[in-house]
């Protein structure tokens, strides 16, 4: 079957849903997605969203800025974040606009909280920069935004995973994606297209993701011949309630909640002398296991506590209401009166598809756009995040650069006429889908699924070395080995997880492989991503962004200039 | 230590009507149910079908019944059951069953349409943010937590009854913009609501509390709709 619009876009989270409604009844537009909208992990994002609206005390843009800047390990691009901190305010008016419910202060205004790296005064003291509904801040923007879509002439494809995109003489031309309900396939032509399809956490045994969070758009972009940005850095947070990564959201240290060892210490005390628990992400993280790998993890096990017992019944019913539920359901513990049992978990992907500040991917490094193909969100590298993403700036990133993508998505409709359909791509992708179904083999996909993720939790999470990254390199080409001798033993047509989960693995490997490259070749530590074996943050090296596309069948690694406007690269610490 | 599992199955290319199919898997008691599912997936039976995301109970992708009760999959653990490590799940009532435990919800988000769920507001935006008071959002707060999972909807039994009936679901996101300060339109919206496969086919009978996940009081909020009819009178 073959579908024609204006604008395809791949993923209905926040980023997808901007884009989508920049572009409503400007065009006609589809939004695919292997979930249903409001499934989207967009949905999970807790805490807030940053901007320097200054209600609860002084702050600037120009704060927000150096602090993302700061805590990028000066590996973010310096045009872009100055654009996403200076849109900042704008955007959330505009949500509030639309009906997001915020949080309010006594004055009826929005209110705002402390967060992790966020200061006043270029890193003086913590700052109230995070904009909030209760601890569900991406929850309720999502619902608003998807309802919002409701009244905008939008095509929906819930529960359709595309499988490739139609990529062809340099531009590309649509997407070809499989109905789960039904395993019809379909080739969706459009003039642009839009990958927002989020992070790839899956990859590691413990997560705060979602099942769908398998890296798709990042996996397609990439066979497809794009480059991936800056794979390396991949966030572990802090707080995942232990053994099930559950996340508990920073915010709960933005209103007071310390992290305390075995002893009953404060060690961030020790770490950040300044900022202590509300430290950046990527140094938090360390610390904890640090002080796990000093014997001073609770009971000598691996994890720490998260003490919020003297927040008050008060704070934690308005405030944090969501995570003390998590805490309770699934370690039966009550934060109130009682410390949560945490560990990091790995969060989000700094890297992603290379894409300029309007969303266009670039396929070099000189920025020359492959047109037709745009990239938002999580799946996309603008760089905003650099080497580690601040807490709240992930859905700022969503909102303001989805935005900026619908309307250059807008924009590029109406330069070009429709190309010229080709079934081309859709034969292709139902014969790779009939093999797919015939496979038989003695693998299992749990197996070979389980035995990546654990590689990758043990050689590529937190602490690397050269030793390890080359024994997850080596399981990797097994697994990919593997993978093509999994039997796939459910042969229907009508929601098929065995087949889509192998799709999914396929995906998982490739960025896999991409993430250990990258950390092989940067031999320096910086933001997320340490090196043991070369454990300080090189300049001279590697104050560049990690490229890797696909040539030839085979990886190929190239760099990529930083741009650095106003702040020059400093020492980092809090 | 080791569970059964009776799980409802249906296969529309080769069952005519539903079957249970019985598993018996190892688990802990601290595993979630959705664990269960996927060990049974993965190590038993790749053609199970469900549907599931975030695993934590904020996507609303698994509602299914559970012993009887409609629930998260991700939300409920062996040990919150008292059922001898034996387990009987089956998909949402109400809605048609595609395969498996995975139903048919176009007809909810239907019905969630109808209530026109988004913010309807007077005339040009400000500047800056609206003001709104606190009161306020905090009195729309519990709504806000609904994470449309449809577990109230199925629960309730006059959506049981009457198809047309909007169902706790859609009234409660009626009640999130009829009582947010910042809508225009909290009269027409009132009005629409004003019949008897509206707010007045609530019969209060609390299942939809009861079964909520999220811990919604969903009957309460309801209540505070039909009150503003019988005042006459929009914001709280």
């Amino acid at each position: 079957m073959d579908s024609h619009y204006d604008a395809v876009i791949v993923g209905a989270g926040l980023a997808g849903l901007r884009a989508a409604i920049e572009l409503g009844g400007q065009a006609r537009v589809a939004v695919i997605s292997k979930v249903f909208a409001t499934r989207s992990h967009s949905g999970a994002a807790q805490g807030g969203i940053g901007a320097a609206i200054g209600n609860e005390e002084e702050d600037r843009w120009e704060w927000h800025m150096f602090d993302t800047v700061k805590g990028s390990d000066y590996l973010g691009d310096q045009d872009a974040i100055e654009i996403m901190a200076k849109d900042a305010a704008r955007t959330i008016y505009e949500l509030e606009h639309l009906g997001v419910p915020f949080n309010r202060t006594q004055d009826g205004r929005i209110a705002q909280r402390a967060f992790g790296g966020h200061t006043r005064d270029f890193g003086k003291a913590p700052v109230k920069r995070a904009c909030y509904a209760a601890d569900r801040t991406g929850r309720v923007i999502l619902d608003t935004l998807w309802e919002q879509s409701l009244s905008k002439g939008i095509d929906f494809y819930d529960e359709y995973q595309v499988l490739s995109l139609m990529i062809d003489g340099g531009s590309c031309s649509g997407v070809v994606a499989y109905e789960l309900a039904t395993g019809a396939i379909t080739a969706f032509h459009g003039k642009a297209v839009l990958l927002a399809t989020g992070g790839a956490g899956k990859i590691f045994k413990t997560t705060s993701n979602a099942l769908a969070s398998t890296g798709d758009g990042m996996a397609l972009a990439y066979q497809a011949g794009a480059p991936l940005e800056d794979m390396e850095f991949v966030q572990f947070h802090p707080t995942g309630i232990y053994k099930l990564g559950i996340l508990i959201s920073e915010a709960a240290r933005g209103e007071g909640g310390v992290l305390r060892n075995a002893n009953g210490e404060r060690f961030m005390e020790h770490y950040a002398p300044v900022i202590k628990d509300l430290a950046p992400r990527d140094m938090v993280s360390r610390c904890i296991l640090e002080e796990i790998r000093a014997g001073r993890g609770i009971g000598g096990k691996d994890f720490v506590h998260l003490d919020l017992t003297h927040l008050g019944q008060d704070v934690i019913d308005r405030k944090l209401a969501e995570i003390v539920g998590f805490a309770k359901t699934y370690a039966g513990v009550d934060a109130a009166r009682e410390p949560i049992p945490v560990q990091p978990t790995c969060h989000y992907m700094m890297g992603g598809i290379a894409a300029n500040a309007d969303g266009e991917v670039i396929v070099d490094a000189g920025g020359t756009p492959l047109p037709g193909l745009f990239a938002t969100g999580e799946c996309a590298c603008v760089s905003v995040h650099g080497a580690n993403r601040l807490g709240c700036n992930s859905l700022l990133d969503t909102l303001v650069f989805g935005r900026r993508t619908g309307v250059a998505m807008r924009e590029f409709i109406q330069t070009i006429k429709a190309p010229k359909p080709s079934d081309a791509f859709r034969k292709k992708a139902e014969s790779r889908m009939a093999e797919l179904l015939a496979t038989e083999g003695p693998e299992r996909i749990g197996a070979v699924m389980t035995e990546l993720q654990h590689t990758m939790m043990e050689h590529v999470s937190v602490f690397r070395h050269a030793e390890g990254l080359q024994a997850a390199l080596s399981k990797i080409g097994e697994l990919k080995e593997r993978s093509t001798r999994i039997s796939i033993q459910d042969r229907g047509s009508c929601f098929n997880r065995n087949l889509l989960e192998v799709i999914e693995l396929g995906h998982m490997l490739d960025l896999a492989e991409v993430i250990t490259l990258g950390a092989l070749s940067r031999r320096e530590s910086r933001g997320a991503h340490w090196r043991e074996d070369f454990p300080q943050r090189d300049d001279t090296k590697f104050l560049h962004h990690t490229m890797v596309r696909r040539s030839g069948g085979a990886p190929q690694i190239f760099s990529r200039p930083v741009v650095i406007t106003r702040f020059q690269p400093r020492e980092r610490t809090y | 230590m080791e569970c059964r599992f009776a799980v409802y199955r249906f296969d529309p290319a080769v069952d005519r009507q539903g079957r249970y199919q019985s598993y018996v898997i190892s688990a802990e008691p601290s595993d979630k149910i959705l664990d269960c599912l996927n060990r049974i997936r993965w190590d038993r039976d790749p053609t199970l079908a469900y549907r599931a995301s975030c695993c934590h109970g904020i996507c609303g992708s698994d509602a299914m019944v559970i012993n009887g009760h409609v629930a998260l999959s991700c939300q409920k653990l062996v040990r919150d059951f008292k059922t001898g490590n034996n387990f009987v799940i089956e998909p949402l009532p109400v809605f048609p069953v595609i395969k498996d435990l995975i139903v048919d919800l176009r007809p909810f988000f239907a019905k969630h349409r109808a209530v026109r769920p988004y913010l309807v507001a007077n005339g040009e935006s400000p500047e800056k943010e609206r003001l709104q008071n606190s009161e306020n959002q905090q009195f729309i707060e519990p709504a806000l937590r609904c994470i449309l999972c449809a577990a109230c909807t199925a629960s309730c039994p006059i959506t049981r009854v009457n198809p047309d009936y909007l169902g706790p679901a859609a009234l409660l996101r009626a009640f999130r913009y009829v009582c947010d300060s910042r809508d225009a339109q909290t009269l027409e919206r009132l009005q629409a609501l004003d019949n008897d496969n509206g707010i007045w086919g609530c019969k209060t009978m609390w299942w939809c509390t009861e079964v909520c996940p999220k811990g919604i009081p969903v009957t309460k909020c309801l209540g505070q709709i039909k009150r503003l009819l019988k005042k006459g009178d929009a914001h709280a």
